[in-house]
């Protein structure tokens, strides 16, 4: 299986990100899989002519293509051109490049949230234009009109890429979610797993960061409406943003870079968080919550406001 | 004869080099950051919080720096410093991904090139083939794992890498215990192995001790040992020469001041007055005039008209200066830094494991201070109107945030990275930035290859 990696209008994180792959490593997990680099902006030796080679031969079919990943968002600007990135020394845009090698490639895959949405590339008026590869947002649109497996995330964990690109030269079907992302990772919520979840439970707030209590009511955690498996399965070792003490700003999600609020603060109605789980019914989560909340153990209250356990648990003793 | 180098890999983001040559020897170099995304557009008017989520996202490598420059510009505009041992634990996760990045740098970037069959006849090359071929290498393989490890750090006090929220301005939002001592402490006793056991070959404060160019050269252990020789051989501190003035913010900012000191250096300490930065815009795709980052501007000349890459070209009291690894170890005063001064791709390497042998001490001091129960994170409000910078050090050198807020707004927010100094374009004056200087007297090829990467230049910080 050949592959070609094209880093787009982004940070390169998803590529640092994937390089914090473990047991195996990122390059043993791809090479067990038989999937060959032909190359990476970040990792392939060959460098200008060399590189040219390698992409002209892929686009005319000279060399199949079987997979094309994208990190970064398309930048279709200014008026139309892509002239905001050019894919240095080739004289056109990288908007064109990912148009001529993905009319070659047998599966596209978009690694990151900017490649699969815009991302954050196309925050605060989206000054480049910038979309992703096969959505605007969260519409259907972008520069192809094919199939793309949207790895969302930001950046995305090592394991969605490495374990996507293990199922796509396996011959396996990648199941994809409404928004064209694997299931595997995007039928979870981040509040799966997620070690305020007893705080949660009796809505035993967080109000400042750094207090260990749930981020939702105050602090613009939206864990529990966010897809991913970030609580479910560690990243760099044993951790996750609400592990780190700060809230999930839904990453995944197309749309993430522009709430309408600021990141770290729950928008209110009347005092009543805005936005809350999507598949339940408001009302009756208004319900449960005031009962919990009058039902909160001195432990648990005491310990949200707290940026350490400082009530433990009470012991049984017979 | 005019050549055109693109796309230049294993540089983090999109650089492309346009040389002059004339008799086998670069005579003129113009360097071009053909990537612009806007960030300092998309941050207007937002809440000025915001910036500690948009800003890391600019670059997947240096994405803590990018945090605490804006953690530090906020903290200045809100009056409130963190917490001593708030302040500490930004420190050691930003020196993780330093240390990340210095590692990344060498056995990802920098050494593959080495490996190219121009040098196959040099004594050095079998060894250097079956250590640092691009994705095959044995060294590569071993630098690959111990940094996924190092980065637990991350997880441990972070959260994830890159693109963390845990820096505030008051201080970090995880509060360490007893385990979290523990456990940091077991991952850098396993880094130290790894850098002792594999890559130094020998004890970190052996060669921290070094004072000279010659003992450096004799260390001969370890793949520090394969660099130095297959350098010495190529004659690699004469190749890609800096001009010698370099700069540091000052990295890792605790209590009693910087790890690493701040200032500016030219044959001796001078006088470094943060007010003295203009960005020149004469030769960038950018409208408006020069400025000081507080009241500079960022407006894309959809054209393209004038000008050769995005990139604006910064200045210090109207000169350029060089930024990185090199540059802290020289304004520290550390005695091999210092008599490296002035030296090209050789000292702006061995400055960098330098730097990494020292980030590995201070990483072990600042968690053997960890004190379970202190204060981590100090509060404070925003104001509505204010204004601050953020100076600190990304791996690859100086990086700045300048905030204006008004009406609890973000009105101005403007960023130089490293990158911006060391591959700024030309400015008002004809003066080309440090890269384009230090291009000239190369070979078109593989030279060039070593010289530009050998700033470890971050394409996307440098336009952002």
């Amino acid at each position: 299986m050949n592959l070609i990696w094209l880093q787009a209008s982004g940070c390169g994180g998803c590529t640092m990100s994937l390089l914090c792959a473990e047991s195996p490593g990122a390059l043993e997990m791809l090479e067990d899989a038989g999937i060959r680099l032909l190359w990476h902006p970040a990792l392939s030796v060959e460098t200008g002519e060399e590189a040219r080679k390698i992409l002209e031969d892929a686009a005319e079919g000279r060399v199949p293509l079987d997979i094309l990943c994208v990190e970064g968002a398309v930048a279709r600007g200014p008026g139309g051109s892509g002239r905001f990135q050019m894919l240095s020394g080739t004289g056109l845009s990288m908007m064109a490049w990912v148009q001529r090698l993905s009319a070659r490639a047998r599966h596209v895959v978009a690694v990151g949230t900017c490649a699969a949405y815009g991302g954050v590339t196309a925050a605060g008026g989206n000054p480049t234009d910038a979309v992703g590869l096969a959505y605007d947002g969260a519409r259907e649109g972008g520069v192809l009109d094919r199939p793309v497996v949207n790895i969302a995330g930001c950046p995305t964990h090592p394991g969605w890429v490495t374990e996507t690109l293990s199922m796509l030269a396996g011959g396996e079907v990648v199941e994809l979610d409404g928004l064209g992302r694997p299931r595997f990772y995007a039928d979870h919520l981040v509040h799966h797993g997620c070690p305020k979840n007893e705080f949660y439970e009796y809505k035993a707030s967080a109000r400042d960061l750094s207090e260990i209590g749930c981020m939702m009511e105050n602090l613009g955690c939206i864990g529990t409406q966010a897809v991913g498996d970030c609580n479910i399965r560690p990243w760099n070792g044993e951790g996750s943003c609400t592990r780190g003490g700060y809230p999930c700003i839904s990453c995944t999600s197309p749309g993430f870079e522009d709430p309408s609020h600021a990141f770290v603060e729950t928008p209110k109605i009347a005092g009543i968080p805005v936005g809350l789980p999507t598949d339940m019914p408001k009302a009756w989560f208004m319900a449960l919550a005031s009962l919990s909340k009058a039902a909160t153990p001195a432990r648990i209250g005491t310990n949200a406001r707290a940026d350490r356990v400082v009530v433990p648990p009470t012991l049984r003793k017979k | 004869m005019k050549l055109v180098v693109g796309p230049f890999n294993r540089v983090e983001g999109d650089l492309e080099v346009t040389l002059e040559a004339e008799d086998g020897v670069v005579t003129e170099a113009r360097v071009n950051a053909p990537l612009y995304r806007g960030f300092e557009v998309m941050l207007q008017g937002r809440d000025p919080r915001d910036a500690l989520v948009i800003t890391p996202r600019i670059c997947g490598i240096c994405s803590i720096s990018q945090s605490a420059a804006a953690a530090s510009a906020l903290g200045a505009a809100m009056g409130l410093a963190p917490t001593p041992a708030g302040a500490d634990m930004a420190a050691l996760i930003h020196a993780a991904e330093n240390a990340a990045d210095h590692l990344t740098h060498f056995h990802l970037f920098f050494m593959p090139d080495f490996a190219r069959p121009d040098y196959a006849g040099r004594p050095w090359h079998g060894r250097v083939v079956e250590r640092f071929t691009a994705m095959e290498g044995s060294a590569q393989r071993q630098a690959i794992t111990a940094r996924a490890e190092l980065l637990h750090v991350m997880g441990l006090l972070a959260g994830k890498w890159p693109h963390t929220l845990a820096i505030q301005p008051g201080g970090v939002t995880k509060a360490p215990g007893a385990r979290e001592k523990a456990r940091l402490t077991a991952t850098l006793r396993a880094f130290r192995r790894y850098l002792e056991g594999v890559l130094f070959g020998g004890p970190l404060e052996e060669f921290i001790g070094l004072s000279d160019v010659p003992s450096l050269m004799s260390w001969g252990r370890g793949d520090v040992g394969l660099f130095l020789t297959l350098a010495a051989d190529l004659g690699l501190m004469d190749l890609g020469r800096g001009s010698g003035r370099y700069l540091s913010f000052g990295a890792y900012r605790r209590e009693r001041g910087p790890f690493f000191a701040s200032g500016l250096w030219e044959g001796g300490a001078q006088v470094f007055d943060p007010g003295a930065i203009v960005e020149d815009l004469s030769h960038s795709w950018m409208e408006g005039e020069a400025a000081h980052p507080y009241d500079g501007r960022t407006e894309p000349d959809p054209q393209m008209a004038s000008g050769y890459s995005w990139c604006k070209a910064p200045r210090l009291g109207g000169r350029p200066v060089e930024v990185g690894a090199l540059a802290r170890m020289v304004v520290d005063g550390h005695a091999l830094g210092l008599e490296m001064a002035g030296g090209g791709v050789l000292a702006r390497v061995a400055g960098r494991l330098l730097e990494l042998a020292r980030t590995q001490v201070l990483m072990e001091e600042l968690v053997a201070g960890i004190v379970p129960g202190a204060e981590y994170m100090a509060r404070g409000g925003m104001p509505s109107e204010g204004r601050g910078a953020g100076l600190v050090e990304a791996a690859r050198g100086a990086l700045g945030h300048w905030i204006r807020i008004e009406k609890g707004r973000i009105a101005g927010y403007q960023i130089i990275a490293p990158t911006t100094w060391n591959f700024s374009p030309r400015d008002a004056g004809g003066v080309p930035g440090p890269l384009e200087a230090a291009l000239v007297g190369a070979k078109p090829g593989v030279e060039v290859q070593h010289v530009v990467r050998s700033f470890d230049p971050c394409m996307v910080c440098t336009v952002h």
